[in-house]
């Protein structure tokens, strides 16, 4: 039993290591769920420690490329490794059209096995998850399992079935299922060659909540953008407890006498003075210029799900110049996946070249906009606050901050990278207060502790 | 309470549940290691369903306690009935104060609530503790001692200690990040859509006069709206809806006009639905 409960803590350290909380007494448990439903099912078994181990849907992917590493499906190769290319690309037409799930595993198992494998012979310094499916090519499969799928003379042009036309989305998914599981099977052979607590820490994708904006590729920052709404409800809720709370006043004293007199003049009931709610005005100046885009994009789509915390959200964009685009986030036009595109589309962000200029767009918006901002009014400033060498503009900011309730600037930069090359960092962090806002659970937890009254 | 995983989803099908693998076994986890089993998934997805159904599966009586913003100890634990206390007093005169006093904070003045209930039960219970996410934050803190060690304190009359486990269920809809000391107290299971073949099946339960074709059909389009990004996914129960629907407007195949007319039945905004018209390439709405 001891190499079992190496294992259980060897993949806990692993989830601990990814940012997953995981207690003693969680720990223990996973024990006796192991005992109790045994080592034989390797599904019953990853449910159950899921079950034990984890607090909340967002840490499952993590949890699964984990739990692969630590209790693999079968260690070493598949037994008939033909490695014959065309063979295995036939075979992997029928499964997809049939959507057999563990006849896929199988074929991801021997496709690595076969394809997989580089070094001075095959497979002995490593397998390749990308090599595998860069000779494989499964995307190209899609006509064929179409065609599978529908059989020899079946509806071709569009039935009468609304479902027929969603066939080709369906397969797509089963593809990307199949790309997942060579990925799995790849790393887990890794693992076995090079020590799996090294493997579990480094080649495991965190979760979206903790991946950095800046280095976050296209698929990270779509699944970021389906975060955006049960965030915002989230911070909703925790913004209006605290306003509750805040609430609760002081003694109001006229109140308090007048309804006194019901009860001949002896104040029974005391009246608080109802506060008003102050809900803050908020300006959101975002740097979309390439670097940053992901993290403006991210945090404009945040703001936005928040609209009603606020009593009015006015955003800018720029890059070298500014513009509003407040009207192009609207509720109910806002399609979050060509925000970004949209905005670079229909805003006048770009003077003479393309590179941002902190000071020019500063400039411009205390300017143009100064009205804007008032003693109620928050200000946002996002981004990396790299000028590009060109003058940083500090009086346009003291400016701002002088009119303004609050200024703050997220930088979605690390903190000991502020100041160095072209960033005007600290002397902008010399005027208004800069946090370090790498990730979106660091965004979060910010907005929750800036904008609570 | 149950032998293996495979037990638990057998009877529960039984009890017309259709369970997930994870389900299954979390379920058989929470019953064999006696800890509380925490739900969270969207709406819609048979949460407090499942917990009706272990209830019957275990034959164990079913406490509900439903969870409102400003639900709180008296509600939720116990009250002590001040009517009858002052009843009580009222009515013995020529007692000494000290008898009386005792005996008004007796057992005989308390009113029960659900979570007192569920703990003095001498019969098997399934407690259901729903919308947890609805209560506030106060309200975990009181769930805390009842959940880790199954008792009560009293103040006046000690600790009611649990003599039979119930078997607890809270379910949430993630509306407000609950505690960290409450999700460490109990098994996390999150309930997703389902996949195809289990949603299939489900269908089949709940509405067995539809064809199997259309049934397919069904299950296929729900699959798709759920990939797309819309402000309402639709979930288990609006596909059963939709199912129901087919069948009473005896419709054979899923075809356009059919779909048009009853896309309001799984989507619940006009965006969502204008959006999926475009998805299905249906004509303009």
């Amino acid at each position: 039993m001891t190499a079992v409960a190496d294992r259980i803590t060897g993949l806990v350290g692993a989830l601990r290591a990814h940012g997953v909380r995981i207690g003693t007494g969680e720990t223990v448990d996973a024990a006796r769920a192991v005992a109790a439903l045994g080592l034989a099912d390797r599904e019953l078994l990853r449910e159950g420690l899921a079950a034990t181990l984890l607090h909340g849907p967002g840490q499952r992917a993590v949890f699964d490329s984990v739990f692969d590493l630590y209790f693999p499906r079968g260690v070493g190769g598949p037994p008939s490794a033909s490695g014959n290319r065309d063979d295995l690309r036939d075979r992997l037409a029928e499964a997809l059209a049939a959507d057999d799930r563990a006849l896929l595993a199988r074929l991801a198992a021997e496709a690595v096995d076969g394809l997989g494998g580089y070094g001075s012979s095959p497979g002995s310094d490593g397998w390749s998850a990308y090599q595998t499916l860069e000779r494989l090519r499964p995307q190209t499969l899609l006509a064929r399992v179409r065609a599978g799928v529908r059989g020899p003379g079946g509806s071709a042009a569009g039935g009468a079935d609304v479902a027929d036309r969603l066939l080709d989305d369906e397969i797509r998914r089963r593809i990307e299922e199949f790309r997942r599981m060579v990925g799995a099977e790849a790393r887990r052979r890794v693992a076995e060659r090079r020590g799996r607590d090294e493997i579990a820490r480094r080649g495991v994708r965190p979760t979206a909540d903790r991946v950095d904006f800046l280095y976050a590729g296209r698929d990270q920052l779509a699944e970021l953008r389906r975060t955006v709404q049960p965030l915002a409800r989230k911070l909703a809720t925790r913004l209006a407890a605290r306003r509750r709370r805040a609430a609760r006043g002081t003694i109001d004293l006229r109140r308090t006498l007048r309804s006194s007199l019901s009860t001949g003049g002896v104040p029974m009931r005391p009246v608080l003075r109802r506060r008003r709610p102050v809900r803050p005005e908020l300006v959101l100046l975002c740097d979309v210029s390439g670097s940053v885009s992901g993290f403006s994009d991210f945090t404009m789509l945040l703001v936005q799900a928040l609209h009603e915390e606020f009593t009015k959200v006015r955003v800018f964009a720029f890059v070298n110049r500014l513009d509003e685009v407040t009207g192009l986030l609207d509720h109910g036009r806002a399609d979050p996946d060509g925000l970004g595109a949209r905005i670079r589309a229909e805003a006048t962000l770009t003077g003479w070249h393309g590179s941002s200029d902190y000071g020019m767009a500063l400039g411009e918006f205390a300017e143009r906009y100064g009205g804007a901002v008032g003693p109620r009014t928050t200000v946002f400033v996002l981004g990396d606050a790299r000028t590009n060498m060109s003058d940083p503009n500090l009086p346009a900011v003291r400016d701002i901050a002088r009119r303004a309730r609050r200024v703050h600037w997220l930088n979605p930069e690390p903190r000991d990278r502020w100041g160095t090359g072209d960033s005007a960092a600290p002397a902008y962090a010399a005027l208004v207060e800069m946090h370090e806002c790498r990730t979106a659970r660091q965004l979060g937890a910010l907005i929750a502790r800036l904008l609570s009254v | 309470m149950f032998t293996s995983v495979d037990d638990v989803s057998v009877r529960l099908a039984e009890a017309g549940y259709l369970a997930s693998p994870a389900v299954a076994t979390t379920v058989f986890l929470a019953a064999r290691l006696g800890k509380p089993l925490l739900v969270e998934g969207p709406a819609g997805v048979g949460k407090t369903e499942l917990a009706k159904a272990v209830a019957q599966v275990a034959g164990a009586r079913l406490v509900r306690l439903q969870c409102y913003e400003g639900v709180d100890e008296s509600r939720a634990l116990y009250e002590w009935n001040h009517a009858k206390q002052l009843l009580r007093i009222s009515a013995s005169r020529d007692e000494s104060w000290d008898e009386t006093r005792t005996d008004i904070f007796s057992e005989e003045f308390l009113l029960p609530r659900p979570l007192l209930t569920a703990i003095r039960g001498d019969e098997p219970t399934v407690l259901l503790i729903d919308e947890t996410d609805k209560a506030d934050v106060e309200m975990e803190g009181l769930l805390l001692e009842v959940l880790s060690d199954f008792q009560i304190t009293v103040p006046e009359l000690g600790t009611v200690t649990a003599t039979r486990r119930p078997f607890v269920v809270l379910t949430s809809n993630a509306g407000r990040e609950l505690s960290e000391a409450l999700r460490r107290r109990c098994l996390f299971l999150h309930i997703g859509f389902p996949e195809e073949e289990l949603e299939r099946r489900i269908v089949r339960l709940k509405v067995p006069g539809l064809g199997a074709a259309l049934t397919e059909s069904v299950v296929r389009v729900a699959g798709a709206l759920r990939a797309m990004d819309l402000r309402k996914a639709p979930s288990v129960a609006e596909t059963v809806d939709w199912a129901r629907t087919l069948l009473a407007l005896g419709a054979g195949t899923l075809d356009e006009s059919v779909v048009r007319d009853t896309l309001g039945v799984i989507l619940k905004h006009q965006d969502d639905i204008q959006k999926a018209a475009a998805k299905l390439d249906l004509d303009a709405l």
